[in-house]
């Protein structure tokens, strides 16, 4: 009976060892992923800084407003002006006969748009 | 355990034969047996003591083992916490009003040499010139073969100046990570953001610390790892200062001015939406402060918190809107200008000794007659006008938070005189900063609060303690307005269609150092407020030692110089802050009438 005893007893350290020792490794696995995982965040949290500083330095005022006279024939650029500011009844409708269905205004779109800036703008 | 008898019946039967004391065997055999129990003991004692002595030396030694491991390695950082993700950067960004980036880290690299360890000092120096055209040749030769063992060759490096030297391959050059300051932006509010430099140095840190501006104001806060993930909102509106700053420019060049500054302030919360002073630098690559000179004429210099100016005639609403609060006058009470005025012993004059005689208070404002502001400030007195003055914020340096307000400290006179209050109220006499001018007339354009200047994101109105009533600061309001929008008015190059600017114009000789003034250098301070129906900002422009010269004669009244180029800023402005043109409100009766 003692013996058994000892022999369990021997069984239970030999197994609680071997648990110990895998836990043991699988925690310093988790770790070195974590620490992985925690490289790669801060790897790319500096690549995220890098890119917003870019991102500021590309879309500073001075090389917005040198690439707007820059590109002024293309795109037209101008200050903003008072006299830009329009109410909503201003914008004039699509001419009558565009609108005779429902299904000219939804294809006619395009169309109507460009009528009313010719219209507004001659 | 077998005992030996005390008594062994041998030696006892032998001694009685020989006739001796059986009792002294005995005794003898207890001694012995005495003897060897305390041996036992003894030796038990020691063995435990020395156990005791070994346990302590190993639990010491183990402790003393560990203390010295832990000074002497390199600190870890614990391998298994969450901490170290938060910390993204030494110092918190700095973003505008609408969260755009005005300050933030890049990660570069520092070159040092360790001499000792170079193989070709001589070949590396060549090579390190020719990457860095900048360096002294004949230096780095002499450092390379000398006895230093360790120098600084650069402090930034770009990545591909780093490349560049790695190609070099001399094992005694390396590199040392930095972290720097970038301002992506280069010039734009370079006066709000200071700059920053390196403090303490090492080979694989260095401290970054503000030198100037808000970075040095919030240096604390910015350096804090706790919020380091948070950025510092800034008041400022990044487009808007960018107009600003170019509109300022260009205004400075034509009316060839030597030093130019604008602010735009809110006039319900403080906050200053744009603040510039030309000339100005560039932050990401600061000049050191001048040894020589006038440090006004540095481009570190700025003007709008730091140039304590004489700002003329724009005073003379604080005077009229005081005199309305007493109910001394009101706006259409008539003051006869025409009369001389001596006040302790000196003649008080109208610009170019003109002669208004007799006008309405308004029109004191609209044509800016010096006898007219005096007459009311004598109404006043110097006691009330003075007290009225300081709770304006006239007589400290404002709160702004950028190191450099500390020294725009007000210049006030030391005595408080009759001759002072009428020199003030046409704003001689007293010197402020243009900041302190804005704080003043936010005042009248949010209706009668006073307001503290500040360059933080505020959420919603920060009142303080109110000064005039709401009926006092539209009646100064609309007197302002007259200014600009009658054809007589000082400022009627200021009018804007559409946005209603009301304001005044300053003209005050500069001071020569030596004392007495200039006669050809003037500061010229244009202070307006829009839209005037319900003011939302106030625009100071001041330009230093303008001239205009389009005409017969150089003009360097704020009429001017400083009056285009603020309706210009506001044309330029206003429509980027979202303000919608409109019809004004004509003119109540009340005023039309006085003007007959």
């Amino acid at each position: 009976m003692r013996s058994l005893f000892y022999v369990f007893t021997a069984c239970a350290v030999i197994a609680l060892a071997f648990w110990a020792y895998h836990e043991n490794y699988k925690t310093q696995t988790v770790q070195t992923e974590a620490e992985r995982l925690q490289r790669e965040i801060s790897e790319a949290r500096a690549r995220l800084r890098v890119l917003n500083a870019e991102w500021a330095y590309l879309n500073r005022p001075d090389r917005l407003r040198d690439l707007a006279e820059i590109n002024f024939e293309k795109l037209g650029l101008l200050p903003l002006q008072p006299d830009q500011f329009g109410n909503v009844d201003q914008v004039s409708f699509p001419r009558s006969d565009e609108n005779e269905t429902i299904f000219s205004i939804v294809n006619g779109i395009e169309v109507s748009n460009s009528g009313a800036l010719t219209e507004t703008y001659p | 355990m077998i005992r030996t008898p005390l008594r062994p019946l041998a030696r006892i039967l032998d001694a009685r034969a020989k006739g001796e004391n059986p009792d002294k065997i005995e005794r003898d055999n207890i001694r012995q047996r005495h003897e060897t129990m305390r041996d036992r003991t003894r030796i038990r004692a020691e063995g435990r003591l020395l156990m005791l002595g070994v346990m302590f030396f190993l639990g010491f030694s183990t402790i003393g083992l560990r203390m010295g491991v832990i000074a002497q390695s390199e600190p870890a950082e614990p391998r298994t916490s969450l901490a170290g993700a938060q910390i993204v950067a030494q110092r918190a960004d700095i973003v505008d009003r609408k969260g755009r980036v005005l300050a933030t880290n890049l990660e570069t690299h520092s070159l040092y040499a360790q001499p000792r360890h170079m193989i070709d000092p001589k070949g590396a120096a060549d090579k390190l010139v020719a990457i860095f055209p900048d360096l002294d040749h004949a230096r780095l030769i002499k450092d390379f073969t000398g006895d230093r063992k360790f120098l600084w060759i650069k402090k930034r490096i770009s990545p591909e100046q780093k490349q560049a030297v790695h190609d070099i391959g001399d094992p005694g050059l390396l590199f040392g990570p930095r972290e720097m300051r970038l301002y992506p932006n280069g010039r734009l509010a370079a006066h709000v953001l200071g700059g920053a430099g390196f403090g303490r140095e090492g080979v694989h840190a260095a401290e970054v610390i503000g030198v100037a501006g808000v970075e040095k104001y919030f240096d604390d806060r910015l350096r804090d790892p706790a919020q380091g993930d948070k950025p510092l909102q800034l008041s400022i509106d990044l487009t808007i200062q960018s107009a600003i700053e170019r509109v300022l420019y260009g205004g400075m060049r034509l009316m060839n001015a030597k030093g130019a500054a604008a602010i735009l302030m809110d006039v319900h919360t403080g906050e200053v939406i744009a603040i510039a002073s030309l000339p100005d630098f560039d932050p990401n690559d600061r000049p050191r402060p001048p040894t020589s000179g006038d440090p006004s004429d540095s481009p570190l210099f700025n003007r709008a918190v730091q140039g304590v100016y004489e700002l003329g005639s724009t005073f003379k609403i604080f005077a009229t809107a005081q005199a309305l609060e007493l109910g001394l006058v009101s706006t259409s009470s008539i003051i006869d200008t025409g009369q001389p005025l001596r006040v302790g012993g000196y003649s008080i004059n109208e610009f170019e000794r003109k002669n208004y005689g007799k006008l309405d208070v308004s029109s004191i404002i609209m044509k800016s007659s010096n006898r007219g502001t005096g007459r009311i400030a004598l109404m006043i007195g110097p006691k009330r006008q003075k007290e009225f003055l300081g709770a304006l914020g006239m007589f400290e340096a404002t709160p702004l938070e950028i190191v450099e307000a500390k020294g725009g400290k007000p210049l006030i006179p030391q005595r408080w005189t009759d001759l002072s209050a009428v020199t003030i109220s046409y704003g001689h006499g007293i010197s402020n900063t243009p900041m302190h001018l804005a704080a003043g007339y936010a005042a009248i354009a949010n209706g009668g609060y006073t307001i503290k200047p500040t360059l933080i994101k505020q959420d919603g109105p920060q009142y303080g303690p109110r000064i005039m009533r709401e009926n006092v600061a539209r009646a100064s309001r609309d007197m302002l307005r007259r200014v600009v929008s009658d054809p007589d008015g000082t400022a009627n190059f200021g009018e804007v269609p559409g946005y209603g600017v009301a304001g005044k114009t300053g003209t005050a000789d500069k001071p020569k150092p030596s004392g007495g003034y200039y006669d050809d250098k003037v500061i010229n301070t244009f202070a307006s407020m829009f839209p005037v129906d319900n003011p939302k900002y106030v625009l100071i422009v001041t330009l230093d030692e303008p001239v205009e010269t389009s005409g017969k004669k150089p003009r360097r009244t704020a009429g001017w110089t400083s009056v285009p180029v603020a309706a210009e800023i506001i044309q330029r402005i206003a429509p980027l802050m979202g303000l919608r043109p409109k019809i004004e409100p004509q003119p109540t009766t009340g005023i039309t009438l006085t003007s007959n």
